[in-house]
């Protein structure tokens, strides 16, 4: 792998890292924490959704970030011929 | 059978479970004793990663908390789960590649310094005994209240399970153990969640049945109105009774959002976590483990809140209003461990619960929510038993890994890393075994006369976690120009900052320990959000006032970013490979 490769391989990585962190954050400290009680003016199931996602949804939003983070890299690492076998 | 026939039968099959594994698996090499030889499927070690992470705290107080502070309580649920995600993107996949035995190691060879090693060592040694003292108070306290023996006997006999497994087996041992005691764990928390949530609200699934309305058994069993949202009775209950909303945050928010940060950074900071993703195969698989240990953590995690609503709900029902002279069987059983107390303000006779401290009656210490569930909705006793088993498990398979990791910190990075690098592999291995039966006597003193509750000595350990570590190996990983001046500074600035603030607040000045004092009104629980951005401020700054690390760690810090490595910097990599 030349040296610009390498590097357009680890940039990639950097801006996925990037994405999910932001999520990551909209989830938790945004959803869950900052504006939560704005919207818990909204009913989801029987759950007010600012509550909702404090105690579950955040926490299902890592799940599926990890999982999707996973097959990211895993595309990635095969494109740039270092996934290992 | 009672509950405590059950429950003698419960804990006695699993226990002869998780030995049958431990002789079956036990460790033969250094490799099989530190990283399971690398040889752990990743959703096998997804799994033991659950219940590594699952300690009596996440199994018996979490719970507990949400029930008492409502949607606050949700910075433990957050907190606790979102370090995974840090942990997968930032950490796991580099430092497996890095591919040695512990985290203190990577410290020491990253930042070119054997002083930098020690200090890690000392931060993680620090870290895990703290946190094993509370699991093993834990797992104490079950066994008093459940077979009824006093508590220094359920220490010690919580000490030789832990001991047996953890000395002997090591960490291949360990691994399929905890496998095993997930499932334990995991079981014994859903079933009577499952029950109850089918009584209360008729769906099975707890953390739908959360959100879901009462039915006419479920009502009368609470003593509300039929066809209510479960979450609206129990805002109005709370409300009555001057104890705050339950679906309503009442804390500061960012006193909030640095408590959930430092429990968050803390989780991905902890050495006992760290090194579960050194025992897989591949690095893709290190990123894998982190989704599957989070995916089974969730499991527990989502049906939390809704153990949490059913208890606070029961517990009111059961109690308020309610003569002494006819209090529940649940009450007087958890009475006489002193967890449950009654205090007769106004010489009624009557348990009387309020938001008002000075009118409130009756102290239930948040532990004994999920254990004491089932009793409230008067589950079978079967049920009963089966919780005392996995609330065992959760609190045996935390101590474990936490032992390994300090037999590891010991025997590897102070003994051979530090004192006598000549050591045989055999003679460490012999240090590491010596290291761990000796920490868990330690833990079993302090599990006997802890220095403050439980709760609070785990807190601590969390944001010495954050502000330690999480700057150090994640700036190392990502940013070459990181020197050891930096690494070393920022470590002990981080480690400052939070102790100073943490001890200040609760052992110096515990009368001043409330939001009117804190500084910005963050809570000592939350100070290891700022420790890491200490530590992290100053190890960049002192990085930058100081020459550049040696080229061979620039190449090291570069070939942990490529799962497999093409050329020149592979030779570099492995020249520094012991």
């Amino acid at each position: 792998m030349t040296q610009d490769k390498r590097e357009d391989y680890w940039r990639a990585n950097l801006r996925s890292i990037a994405g999910v962190l932001t999520i990551w954050a909209a989830a938790s400290f945004g959803a869950g924490i900052l504006f939560a009680d704005r919207l818990d003016a909204l009913r989801l199931f029987g759950f007010p959704l600012g509550f909702w996602f404090a105690t579950q949804g955040a926490m299902l939003v890592f799940v599926a970030l990890v999982f999707v983070y996973v097959g990211w890299m895993n595309a990635l690492d095969r494109r740039f011929g270092v996934y290992e076998e | 059978m009672g509950p405590i026939g059950w429950t003698w039968v419960l804990v006695a099959a699993s226990f002869g479970l998780y030995a049958g594994i431990a002789l079956y698996t036990r460790a033969r090499s250094l490799a099989d004793y530190y990283v399971a030889d690398r040889a752990v499927h990743p959703v096998v070690s997804g799994m033991a990663t659950g219940a590594d992470w699952m300690s009596a705290a996440s199994f018996m107080s979490m719970a507990g908390i949400l029930a008492f502070t409502g949607r606050d309580g949700a910075a433990y649920l957050m907190g606790w789960t979102g370090g995974y995600v840090l942990l997968a993107v930032l950490l796991a996949p580099y430092l497996r590649k890095y591919g040695k035995y512990t985290v203190p190691q990577f410290v020491g060879d990253r930042y070119y310094s054997r002083s930098a090693r020690a200090v890690a060592t000392v931060c993680a040694l620090v870290v895990s005994f703290t946190y094993v003292a509370a699991q093993v108070r834990g797992v104490g306290i079950v066994l008093a209240r459940f077979l009824e023996l006093p508590i220094g006997g359920g220490v010690a006999l919580a000490i030789a399970i832990v001991f047996f497994y953890a000395v002997l087996g090591g960490m291949k041992g360990i691994t399929y153990v905890q496998v095993a005691q997930y499932l334990v764990l995991i079981v014994a928390f859903l079933v009577p969640a499952v029950l109850v949530s089918q009584l209360l609200t008729g769906n099975p699934v707890p953390a739908l049945g959360l959100g879901g309305r009462l039915t006419e058994g479920g009502a009368a069993l609470l003593g509300v109105a039929p066809g209510r949202h479960l979450l609206d009775a129990l805002d109005a209950i709370g409300s009555d009774l001057g104890l705050g909303r339950f679906t309503a945050g009442s804390r500061p928010r960012l006193d909030v959002l640095a408590t959930t940060a430092a429990l968050m950074i803390g989780t991905a900071g902890l050495p006992h976590i760290i090194i579960r993703f050194f025992t897989v195969p591949k690095i893709r698989d290190a990123r894998a483990s982190a989704g599957w240990a989070l995916l089974f953590i969730a499991v527990l995690y989502t049906a939390a809140p809704a153990v949490a609503a059913f208890g606070r709900g029961l517990l009111v029902a059961t109690v308020e209003g309610v003569p002494h002279a006819e209090a529940p069987s649940w009450f007087r059983a958890w009475e006489r461990t002193g967890l449950v107390a009654w205090t007769d303000r106004n010489g009624d006779g009557v348990m009387q619960l309020s938001g008002d401290p000075s009118r409130n009656e009756v102290r239930v210490d948040g532990d004994v929510i999920v254990l004491a569930h089932p009793e409230m909705a008067r589950l079978p006793a079967w049920v009963v038993g089966l919780v005392a088993a996995g609330a065992l498990a959760a609190g045996l398979s935390t101590a474990a890994g936490l032992l390994l990791v300090i037999a590891a910190g010991f025997s590897h990075d102070l003994v051979r890393g530090v004192v006598a690098p000549r050591l045989s592999d055999r003679a460490e291995l012999g240090w590491a075994r010596g290291a761990a039966a000796a920490a868990a006597l330690g833990a079993g003193y302090f599990a006997l006369r802890p220095p403050g509750s439980v709760a609070e000595v785990v807190a601590i350990a969390f944001g010495l976690a954050a502000s330690s570590f999480f700057p150090v190996l994640v700036l190392g990983i990502f940013w070459r120009r990181a020197t050891r001046e930096g690494a070393i500074a920022g470590m002990v600035a981080g480690l400052l900052v939070t102790s100073a603030y943490v001890v200040w607040f609760r052992h110096l000045h515990p009368e001043l320990n409330g939001p009117e004092h804190w500084w910005l009104g963050i809570s000592p629980e939350g100070i290891g959000a700022l420790g890491t951005l200490v530590n992290a401020a100053v190890l960049t700054a002192v990085s930058l006032a100081t020459p550049a690390p040696p080229r061979e760690v620039q190449e090291l810090v570069a070939s942990l970013r490529y799962p497999r490595e093409p050329a020149p910097a592979r030779a570099a990599a492995s020249s520094r490979a012991r």
